[in-house]
């Protein structure tokens, strides 16, 4: 098949080429032929028994407690009789397997679907899930979604974080995407991981391909690419990695101006799973762990438990280094279903981050409980999105109090966390010295986004929305002046820390901690040791 | 029930408030029916004392009744575990299903 080219976003840098791992095979492909109602009962509930057994493979090698659980809830409901018996009586009246399916869990997932609560209706994914897995083997599609071989390059319409998660990137690998957005969950993963990934590439028509050649730097797909492209390629890819030794080295020494000012570097993560492997020396401690990912899995809120064992799982990794975990910062580009407002008219001004959880106490209280209850096996701190006004941090504070108190009460072991805020909106930034935080950490993408009013992934506004403009760098200076003359932590948490480019321009607005991805920390480190931060 | 037994079964009920921060939701649905499908007895789940009463044991049809934070989930069981079998999911639900916090460690 003839090389073809494909355009879209860059999501995360670097390049792939690999074998092609298709993420949706899609209602597979030809229809069956039917048989007798004996036979297309028999072929039914030997594609359930066969997706049952699939399930029960991909539980027992969930590797936290949100898969898991997701997990056992689809496989709870597929061993209830009751769930293909209305499939099964469509069958006895003459209906072929494959569309009795499709009729009889239609009614279940559309009765789901029109629930009032959020949350229910949710659930209407996970029986459209289980519908397919059970189609795949009625079909012979199933294995379609086989182990990633080593260096494959995932691509499909879009990804979810799970799958992600699930997939074994270890000897490299891409991702190549029809939807996405470079703002999604999985380009994060994908950013801090290092695995390339391009998105918004438009229709991918992959059925007569079995390479890809992913350009994660360009957000450029080639589909079969000929000679010249594989040389091209691998003339990149030695560069590369030539290119990377040096900042691998860099990244496990000091973080230490030129003049000899020492900086902090400490890291961005969304999962405990992305500390695998990394060893905690390359840092200072963590400055944002985000906490949508433990929110947005298939079966609602994660409990007290499960969240206090991620958060702990990440202060044992720190081993005594400082770790900032923030509150759920749901909203704005990051949705969580069942727990964002579904269609407000501009979702960046709208009920996210502290003024959802303010919203929502009774989910807010269980995160403010499970971090109190960490925070007594770790230096954890905690950090509030998005505030506006003194009084939303005097509310969360007091609500913090009382969850300690009550846990005192208890007898449950906990600790009263330091409670900051991330500086992100203007109103914030403007009058920083309003808030009573015990520490400051710049949001730069959002402020970025707030200052100038351009998004960056709306492609016309992108350039506009550039965190060296100057109005940026400003509010920069003066938190950073402010943490200075009260003696508290400023920190910059968003993209720009990770990113050496930016690196002369904060350290001169006064930043002296930068938290980024892990695969950045030895790039700004050089970066660093070639400036002068009193110059 | 086995054909052979002469005696009546015995019979039991009991009620417990919901007090799950989203309702009867996927979690807290498979523990009820997990724990459900432990005792031999026919166990009845309904929102009212007048039922509809579905059954207990069948997770498709405890998800679909949909049930909300703030109900009163009535059980009545019929068989020879049938009391222990409603003190044993009345006490799952007042638990708030085990999700809170109380144990204080890992």
């Amino acid at each position: 098949m003839a090389a073809r080219e494909l355009t879209g976003q860059p999501a995360a840098p670097g390049i792939a080429l690999g074998p092609i791992v298709r993420i949706d095979p899609g209602p597979a492909g030809p229809a069956r032929a039917a048989g007798t109602p004996a036979q297309e009962a028999a072929a039914l509930e030997a594609a359930a028994a066969a997706a049952l057994r699939g399930l029960a493979d991909l539980q027992a090698a969930a590797q936290d407690d949100e898969a898991a659980a997701i997990l056992e809830f689809q496989i709870e409901m597929l061993r209830d009789p009751a769930l293909l018996e209305p499939a099964m009586q469509a069958i006895g009246a003459g209906m072929p397997a494959d569309a009795a399916l499709h009729a009889a869990l239609g009614g279940q997932i559309e009765d789901f679907a029109a629930a009032e609560d959020a949350y229910f209706r949710a659930r209407a994914d996970d029986l459209r899930d289980l519908r397919d897995r059970v189609l795949r083997h009625l079909t012979g599609a199933a294995g379609a979604r086989a182990a990633m071989p080593p260096g494959g390059i995932l691509a499909g319409a879009d990804l979810t974080p799970s799958r992600f998660l699930e997939t074994d990137w270890r000897a490299g690998g891409g991702i190549a995407l029809a939807g996405g957005s470079p703002a999604s969950h999985v380009a994060m993963l994908a950013r801090a991981r290092g695995v390339p990934m391009a998105v918004g590439l438009g229709t991918l028509a992959l059925e007569d391909h079995a390479e890809a050649l992913v350009d994660g730097d360009a957000g450029r797909v080639v589909l079969d690419p000929g000679a010249a492209e594989r040389a091209a390629f691998a003339a990149r890819a030695a560069t590369r990695q030539d290119a990377r030794a040096a900042p691998d080295a860099a990244a496990r020494g000091p973080a230490v101006t030129a003049d000899g000012i020492a900086v902090r570097v400490l890291l961005n993560i969304a999962h405990p799973a992305e500390l695998d492997g990394l060893d905690p020396a390359i840092c200072d401690g963590i400055g944002l762990v985000r906490t949508e990912l433990l929110f947005g899995g298939a079966s609602g809120p994660p409990d007290e438990e499960a969240q206090y064992r991620a958060y702990r799982a990440i202060a044992d990794w720190a081993a005594g280094r400082p770790v900032t975990i923030r509150t759920l910062d749901a909203g704005g580009d990051k949705p969580v279903a069942g727990l964002t407002e579904p269609g407000e008219s501009n979702p960046f001004l709208g009920v996210r981050g502290i003024r959802l959880s303010l919203a929502r106490p009774e989910i807010f209280a269980v995160q403010l409980r499970a971090l109190a209850r960490a925070a007594a096996h770790g230096e954890i701190k905690v950090m509030l999105p998005m505030v506006t006004a003194p009084a939303e941090f005097r509310a969360a504070r007091e609500m913090l109090a009382t969850e300690v108190a009550a846990l005192r009460a208890a007898d449950v072991a906990c600790r009263m966390p330091a409670l900051g805020i991330m500086v992100e909106v203007p109103a914030a930034a403007l009058a920083v010295e309003s808030f009573a935080a015990d520490f400051f950490s710049i949001g730069s993408n959002d402020l970025t986004q707030y200052v100038t009013a351009s998004a960056r992934d709306i492609a016309g506004v992108a350039a506009l929305a550039d965190p060296a403009n100057p109005a940026v760098l400003r509010l920069i200076a003066e938190v950073a002046a402010h943490g200075a003359a009260t003696g508290r932590e400023v920190s910059v948490c968003g993209d720009m820390a990770g990113d050496p480019a930016y690196a002369a321009s904060l350290l001169a607005a006064g930043i002296r901690s930068f938290s980024m991805a892990p695969n950045a920390v030895g790039a700004v480190k050089l970066a660093l040791a070639a400036l002068e931060a009193s110059a | 029930m086995s054909a052979t037994q002469k005696t009546p079964a015995p019979h039991a009920a009991g009620t417990a408030l919901l007090t799950h921060a989203v309702g009867l939701h996927a979690r807290p649905s498979v523990k009820l029916t997990k724990l459900a499908k432990q005792f031999a007895a026919r166990i009845d789940l309904g929102l009212s004392d007048a039922g509809p009463w579905i059954d207990a044991k069948s997770i498709v049809k405890v998800m679909a009744a949909k049930a909300p934070q703030g109900s009163t989930l009535h059980f009545r069981a019929e068989g020879a575990d049938a009391a222990e079998a409603v003190t044993a999911l009345v006490g799952l639900v007042e638990r708030d299903f085990d999700e809170g916090a109380g144990d204080g460690g890992a």
